[in-house]
């Protein structure tokens, strides 16, 4: 014992000093190495923060002599947009036509999507469903730009004579008034392509859902005599709600965003419009800004990225919005 | 065994087999439904089919008689009309080039944003980055093109093509792709081998390179290949930022550049051709046949970049994790 040890110390603490060493370690200068390498790590990851800001910041910037104008001498300046009229009145259109082609791509697709996954998580040999799913996740690598051709030159003219069927036979009901257009270059067709480029992407949330739903419960319902769809009812399905909805709104905005098969497909036209056989009738956001840009003037740039913005906007929401609902997911299930 | 004889229950009827009576003949009804719905199940699973099949037989078998070395090693300089000419060979050297340089940009990004997510990450900053890589992947791709037009526009002015402008806009594609695959990765390093490093005195940025890096450097790999295999085939934005020309150009900062899914959409908004009747170097679906090779010139880029992805995981992961 040394006669300057302070009255707070503790006297006999078994094991030698333990404390100093531990206090002093956690003080020790970080290497300047180490330090660097931290900041740049954080940076990256700051950075993904600034370009998606930076996003936003550059379209207002583009657009914002398009919002600012009024709708007389855009109509003047532009040869494609309409004389009187405004921006809000001219995104109006082309807003609606975009989320028409996702709803229908939505509502085909999912049906399915949830077939699928269930096919792969509760009914497909367990050997076979790994390469099962890698079979459709093959579905998400081809380039879209090949969907669009295969949708324009191979798939339409084979989907023409169902359309006129559809609209002979239900021709009473308005979405199917006819007559259905030949070459069918229409919003249905459009909705079929898109529905098979988001699928995939769909049944790989919904089987991760599916899989993950509790096995005790499944077993539970089967002791019980469920036959296996009444098991998925009781068991599976309920379990992997929100997490269904969740992947839906993935698949939407996937399909909201989509350009070439639109392009490549749809003839278009700017009209309020149910018609899903005629063609002429509408247009998406994402295809206009395609078939326009490369030959547009200033202004003309300036009015299609304002149209950009509306549609970032628009997929941001619903992006958000499925990502919160994971997310609640995570908090509130019961089996977490 | 002594419950379940027979005589134990001698008053009522035998329960048991009361219980396997209503169990063995549940009613019709449900069984039927069980049925359909496992029809409905399968049909599902057989309709997804119908499209990869259909793409992929009408792509090979459209585009393989126009797939030559011929196709692939010239341009479209000098090509008109309905002539039986023309390649693809600028628009593979256009996309290899954007796509590398957009690779160039994103991996040192995404990586060192996967590296912070997983190694450093806590608190508030962490959490937004999370979840806002997961909203950046939903970006739509004309939406990125035009980010990068309009932030090419401010410092050039406007009306700027080449092909370093598209390189940004796959980037802003890319980024939340590398970063999600990677991050995934890094996690399934164990946490002994960090502790093991730590213990030997190791500071912490060797520890990462070093052991995590390593560790991880295949399932990196495979990440980065998938990535790259998602975004060679984006056309929009390439069609609004780098533009479309019919010659060479190896130039990525100056000039407008061709690329593979752009040479797809051009060739077939170009048409059928009028030819001339009894014209003999007229063909009149050439457009459609050069679009049906360069597809499928592009669908085999993208296959082999998925294939090679798997193999580096299966050859390359360390030793002592195989």
């Amino acid at each position: 014992m040394t006669t300057t040890t302070s009255p707070t110390a503790p006297v006999g603490s078994p094991g030698g000093a333990p404390q100093p060493p531990r206090s002093a370690r956690r003080r020790w200068p970080e290497g300047r190495a180490t330090r660097a390498f931290r900041w740049l790590a954080t940076g990256a990851g700051a950075l993904i923060l600034v370009v998606l800001a930076a996003v936003a910041l550059f379209l207002i910037v583009r657009a914002w002599p398009a919002l600012t104008a009024d709708g007389a001498t855009l109509g003047e300046d532009i040869s494609w947009f309409p004389d009187d009229s405004s921006l809000l009145r001219f995104v109006g259109p082309l807003v609606f036509g975009t989320l028409l082609a996702a709803v229908l791509a939505l509502l085909i697709a999912t049906p399915i999507s949830i077939g699928i996954a269930l096919f792969i998580s509760h009914y497909a040999p367990r050997r076979l469903a790994n390469g099962l799913g890698y079979v459709i996740d093959l579905l998400a690598a081809i380039p879209s730009v090949v969907y669009g051709l295969w949708g324009a030159i191979w798939l339409a003219p084979r989907l023409s004579p169902v359309w006129q069927w559809l609209s002979e036979t239900l021709g009473f009901i308005p979405l199917f008034a006819g007559p259905a257009a030949d070459p069918p270059r229409v919003i249905l067709t459009v909705g079929v392509v898109l529905a098979a480029m988001i699928l995939p992407i769909i049944t790989a949330v919904c089987r991760e859902v599916f899989l993950q739903a509790p096995r005790l419960h499944e077993e539970a319902a089967l002791a019980l005599g469920a036959t296996r769809w009444e098991m998925i009812r009781m068991a599976v399905l309920p379990f992997g709600r929100s997490g269904i909805v969740s992947a839906a709104m993935l698949g939407l905005g996937r399909a909201l965003g989509e350009t070439m098969a639109v392009l490549m497909i749809l003839s278009p036209g700017a009209l309020y419009s149910f018609n899903l056989l005629q063609a002429g009738q509408h247009q998406t956001i994402a295809a206009n800004i395609a078939l326009q840009f490369p030959e547009a003037d200033p202004t003309g740039v300036s009015v299609l990225i304002a149209t950009g913005l509306a549609l970032f906007v628009i997929t941001l929401a619903v992006n958000m919005a499925a990502r919160a609902i994971v997310a609640r997911r995570k908090e509130f299930s019961g089996a977490n | 065994m002594t419950t379940l004889t027979p005589g134990a229950a001698p008053v009522a009827p035998d329960p048991s087999d009361q219980t396997r009576a209503m169990l063995a003949g549940s009613d019709r009804r449900r069984r039927v439904t069980d049925r359909v719905a496992t029809g409905l199940v399968v049909t599902a699973f057989l309709i997804a089919l119908v499209p990869l099949v259909s793409v992929s037989w009408t792509v090979v078998s459209n585009g393989f008689e126009r797939l030559s070395p011929y196709f692939l090693s010239v341009s479209m300089r000098g090509v008109f009309g309905g002539m039986d000419a023309g390649g693809i060979y600028h628009a593979i050297v256009g996309t290899l080039l954007i796509t590398t340089v957009a690779a160039l940009i994103s991996v040192p990004i995404g990586l060192l944003a996967a590296i912070y997510l997983v190694e450093y990450g806590r608190g508030r900053l962490a959490r937004w980055v999370t979840f806002f890589v997961d909203v950046m992947t939903g970006i739509p791709s004309i939406v990125a093109g035009l980010f990068a037009y309009a932030f090419f526009a401010v410092l050039f002015g406007p009306g700027v093509r080449f092909g370093v402008v598209g390189s940004v806009a796959l980037s802003v594609l890319m980024i939340p792709v590398v970063v999600r695959s990677c991050e995934e990765m890094l996690r399934l390093v164990p946490n002994e081998l960090r502790e093991a490093a730590y213990a030997l005195g190791v500071p912490k940025w060797l520890v990462v390179i070093k052991v995590v890096l390593r560790t991880a450097v295949a399932g990196l790999g495979t990440g980065i290949m998938l990535a790259v295999a998602r975004v060679i085939g984006e056309t929009a934005p390439l069609l609004i930022t780098v533009g479309v020309i019919d010659s060479i150009n190896f130039n990525v900062f100056e000039g407008r550049m061709m690329s593979l899914p752009v040479y797809v959409y051009r060739q077939y908004s170009q048409g059928l051709v009028p030819c001339a009747p009894g014209a003999a170097d007229c063909i009149a679906t050439i457009n459609y046949d050069r679009a049906w090779a360069a597809a499928l010139t592009l669908i085999i880029i993208v296959m082999l970049l998925n294939l090679v992805g798997r193999l580096i995981t299966r050859f390359f992961a360390p030793k002592t994790l195989r």
